[in-house]
Formats: structure tokens, sequence, C-alpha cells
């Protein structure tokens, strides 16, 4: 194995990739958020409903979502190339990466969230509806802040897997870190930066998770 | 106050069809602790969830203060929800919020504003005795604790009705009698019709008015307290009472010990100013009459006093005949026991 040189390491090029991948996750983490939300409240809903029509069309919400999450990302992205030119104007760059991005992690978000809801006590649902709350504010008042840590760490696992995914999108052309690691390590043996470009993602997740683990504490009550 | 008509719940369909209650009818007034013992299974929490909806009955007519809810739509009902409080057994709070938001959250549902929520919260800390912990979470307070907030959370939309299910059955004897008491004061301050489900006997022993006996999905007795209380006519009532006193095993010993020919073993009850009064004493002093006491109790049921002796009259047969007319003709209750 050569030694290794960081002396030729471009750090202009470290960081502008450094920034690029944070703001491919923050985008993408926001939108995801945006998205999936909603659709694992609406999972929530409709999976427990008693209307025979509501349970199908669950059924095929879930469904959708399930196939969503089974195509590995790196399909994903390929397959919505038409996708997300329509929608953003281009396939590539930090901008191309994003609609793939939240279209793979939005519906695995939502599972995470409509487990989350699930583990809310009945009871404390039930004690709401007796004192006459509509189902929105079932949802606001009781769901969203009974299921607060459970949420919480759901984003936090969706934001560590957007880490990965944006490190998959290097490989269209996204840019980042991924794509620094893979330009230089893979295509053109410069270990270096390889090196370099995984640690800091290294960084980057162990600081999102245990961001992610202080506030889940902060917000348990049980 | 409260009218359920033919009211039937069945769960489930076709071969798993489970009938929790059937064609029953009850009929509670405006500002009594109504009571309703029944053992596990006998459709207890159904009938009280299906006082508000939570449980949709399959068939009959749930009429409270003159509207009938099973006809109302969703946000009829939202409403009608809103003056029909509830308390349960595991008392149901949301954790993530503090025992001020847990009492303020009634409020909130309905608009209320920011100063209004401030007094009636304070005030209901005041009544239920949790001033001090306005800012805890639920996790960090007691059983007993929890209860008051659930019901000082279940007045906070002043109702008119407040639903019990099973609410002292989580919390020890102290405890249980406290949250009675708490009960019973603001049924009296506020005139606030309770309905309260239980298996223990004495909890509708303390503070309820009148009992129904639930079995099998079916109200098999009702009736004033005292009136189920002291003669009890089905056998499960029996089964609950005497769970409550003691066994009556030393009671038929003492019955069936030796004792003369000419003698008799009777049950007298006493109740309300009666019982302290020297009527037992009096009879004998003209009939002559003697007696041995096997048994005896004296307590209340709510506020009204009972007593119970169990006594062996002995002496010529008509004196003690005359002894049982003339107590019966003071008001008192005789039963024959051999
Ligand atoms: N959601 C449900 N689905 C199916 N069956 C049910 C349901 N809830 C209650 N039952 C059945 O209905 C009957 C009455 O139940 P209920 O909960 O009213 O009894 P209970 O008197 O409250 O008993 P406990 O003292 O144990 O709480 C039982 O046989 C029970 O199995
Ligand atoms: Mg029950």
């Amino acid at each position: 194995m050569a030694s290794l040189n960081f002396s030729t390491v471009n750090w202009d090029e470290m960081l502008q990739a450094t920034f690029d991948t944070l703001k491919m996750l923050g985008s993408s983490a926001i939108f995801t958020i945006i998205l999936g939300l909603p659709l694992g409240i609406v999972l929530y809903l409709w999976g427990r409903s008693s209307q025979p029509v509501v349970g199908v069309i669950y059924s095929v919400l879930s469904f959708l979502v399930n196939i969503l999450r089974s195509v590995p990302f790196i399909i994903l992205m390929v397959a919505l190339i038409p996708f997300t030119k329509s929608i953003v104007g281009t396939s590539i760059g930090v901008l191309g990466t994003i609609p793939p991005l939240v279209v793979g992690a939005a519906p695995f978000f939502a599972r995470l969230v409509e487990t989350a809801l699930r583990e809310v006590d009945r009871g404390v649902i039930e004690a709401a509806q007796g004192m006459g709350a509509s189902t929105t504010q079932i949802v606001t008042r009781v769901l969203l802040p009974e299921a607060r840590p459970g949420l919480l760490s759901g984003v936090t696992i969706t934001v560590v897997t957007l880490v990965a995914y944006t490190a998959m999108s290097g490989m269209v052309g996204g840019g980042g870190l991924g794509d620094l690691a893979i330009r230089y390590g893979y295509y053109r043996y410069e270990k270096e930066v390889m090196i370099i470009s995984v640690a800091l993602m290294v960084l980057l997740v162990q600081l999102l998770q245990m961001a992610g683990d202080r506030l889940v504490k902060h917000f348990s009550r049980k | 106050m409260i009218e359920l008509k033919g009211l039937t719940k069945v769960y489930g369909k076709g071969k798993k069809a489970a009938t929790a209650l059937s064609q029953l009818n009850l009929s509670i007034k405006k500002g009594e602790i109504f009571g309703v013992i029944g053992h596990s299974g006998a459709g207890k929490s159904t009938l009280i969830r299906c006082i508000n909806l939570l449980e949709r009955p399959t068939k009959g007519e749930v009429w409270v203060d003159g509207i009938d809810l099973t006809k109302l739509t969703q946000g009829q009902l939202q409403q009608k929800r809103r003056k029909i409080g509830m308390i349960f057994q595991h008392f149901n709070l949301l954790s993530s919020a503090t025992v001020f938001d847990n009492i303020a959250f009634p409020l909130r549902l309905t608009g209320a504003s920011q100063e209004s929520i401030q007094s009636k919260v304070r005030e209901l800390l005041k009544l239920v005795g949790l001033e001090d912990h306005w800012n805890k979470y639920p996790a960090q307070l007691s059983g007993g604790q929890k209860q008051r907030v659930g019901v000082a959370r279940a007045l906070a939309s002043d109702p008119d009705v407040l639903l019990c299910d099973e609410a002292t059955s989580a919390l020890d004897p102290q405890t249980t009698d406290s949250i009675l008491r708490l009960l019973l004061d603001i049924n009296q301050r506020f005139n606030l019709t309770i309905v309260l489900i239980t298996h223990e006997m004495h909890v509708i022993q303390s503070i309820c008015d009148r009992v129904a006996v639930i079995h099998g999905g079916g109200i098999v007795e009702q009736g004033d307290v005292t009136e189920v209380f002291l003669k009890p006519k089905h056998e499960i009532t029996r089964e609950f009472i005497r769970s409550e006193t003691q066994n009556d095993g030393p009671l038929r010993a003492a019955i069936n010990a030796p004792h003369p020919e000419s003698s008799k073993a009777v049950k007298i009850t006493f109740l309300g100013q009666k019982t302290y009064e020297s009527t037992l004493s009096n009879v004998v002093k003209e009939t002559g009459v003697i007696f041995a006491i096997l048994q005896g109790t004296i307590s209340t049921i709510k506020d009204v006093p009972y007593g119970q002796l169990i006594v062996r009259f002995e002496g010529p047969s008509e004196a003690i005949q005359e002894t049982i007319s003339k107590l019966l003709a003071e008001g008192l209750d005789v039963e024959v026991m051999d």
C-alpha cells in the first residue's frame, strides 16, 4: 500500500463538496418531512378506519409506499430522471438530486411516522374523543405531541439514511462528498480524498445521531 | 337526565359476534350518584362508554338531557360530549403535557381565551388539591394525584354528567376513599350527575344513591342502595355483598350451636335514626323474651346509618311471635334465619 499524502488534497473542492452535501441533505430532509408527515398521518388514520372503503384505499396506499421503499435508491434515481427534469429542470447537480432523495425517503419516513403514532396510548385518544375533540384536534393536540419522541427518532433515522443516499447520488453526478469520494478514490485512485470524504460523512452521521438522541431524550416524559 | 332504551351492543360480526349488552333499559336522575356494579366481562365498560357514544350501540337509544345522542351528526355529538365528563381507570392523561395543560385541554378545544383558561384551571387545581403540582408531568405524580388531574380535566368544561369507568380500581384503599370523597363533594357542590361503574361493593356503599347490578349484559337488580344492599334479591347481588362483609361460616356455626327448643334466630335490620334507638330493648322488656347476640354490624350507607343484628330469641313461642310483630310494627326489618 502506497503511503498517503494529504498535501495534494484540494481543500477548496472538499469544502465545496461538504456544503453541497449539507445543502442536499437539508433541502431533501425538509421536503421529506413536509411530504412524509402528512402521508404517515393519513396512513395511521386510514389504517384504523372501520369503513371498508377506507380500508381498501389504505391497502392501495400502503402497497404504493412499500413499492417505493423496496426499489433500490440508485435505480429509483435513474428511473426518476424524466420526472426530476420536469420538476427542477435538471437531473444533475445538487438540485437534480433533491427530487429522487425526497421520493426515496418520504415513504420511508411516512412508515416511521405511522409506527410512532400507533404507539400512542389508545386510552388518551379516547379521552380526547370523549371531550369532544375533532379528528384534526386529535391529530394536532394528542397524536403529534404524544408521539413527539418517536417522531424525532424517526426524523433522525431518516436524515441519517439520507446521508447515505446523498453519497449514492454522487454516482450520477449529484455532487457532494459522495461524488468526490467516487471520482477521486474510485476512478483516480486518490485514496486521500476518499478517506477524508468518508470521514466527514461518518462525522456528519455521528453528529446527527447525537443531536437526535438528545432531542428524543429531552421530549420523553414517560 | 340519562335514559338508556333497549340498549344492545354486539361486538364483531357473524360467527365471532359477541353480545355485550342486550335490550338494557336504565334511567338515571339529575343530581344523583348512580352506581353500576358487575363482575368482569358483565358489560360495565361497554355500558358506560355507550353513554357518551365512545362505543356506538348496535341498537337502542341513548338520551342525555333530552337529546338522543345516537341521532346526532358527528359535529353535534362533539358539542354534546363537552357536557359529559369522563374519568378512567388508567387516567388517560396526556403524558407530554403538564398538569396545567392537561386540565386546560378541554378548554383549548373550544378556543377559550387565555385569561379564562388561567382562572378556570387555577380554580380546578384548588378544588382537587393540586395547586403545587401544576407544572409537573403525569409521570411525576402518584396514582391518586393523576386521578385528581383526571377529575379536574373532566370538570373543566362544566359538564352536567360525569362518567367514571372504574375510576378507583387502580388505587389503594386510602387513595380510593379520598377520590370517592372528592366525587361526593363535587356531586353536592355542583349538583353534578355521576355515573360510576365498579366491581367493588364498598364504592357503591360509600357514595352512591342508587345502584344497578349488571350481569350477562343485562340489569338483574336495581334500586336505592340501602334497599339493594340490605335486602338483596338476586344471587349475584348477594354475592357482592357477602364478599364485602365477613364470610358467613362463623354465623352459620353460631346459629347451629346448641340452643333451647323454643327459640328463634332472626336478623333485625335498623335503618336511619332507628339504628341508634333502644327499640329492641324496649320490646323485649314488654314481651319478656330474652336474647343472645350472634352477630352485629353498625355502619353507614353513603350517609345513612344502618345496623344489622342477628340474635336468638328465647322464650315461649307466642312471646317470640309477639316480639317479632312488635319489631315490625316499629318499622324494623326482621328475617327469620332458622
Ligand atoms: N372491543 C371489543 N371487541 C370485542 N368484544 C368486546 C370488546 N369490548 C368488550 N368486549 C366483550 O364484551 C363483554 C363485556 O365487556 P366489558 O368490557 O363491557 O366488561 P366489563 O364489565 O367492563 O369488565 P371488566 O370489569 O373486566 O372491565 C366481554 O365479554 C368482552 O369480551
Ligand atoms: Mg371494564
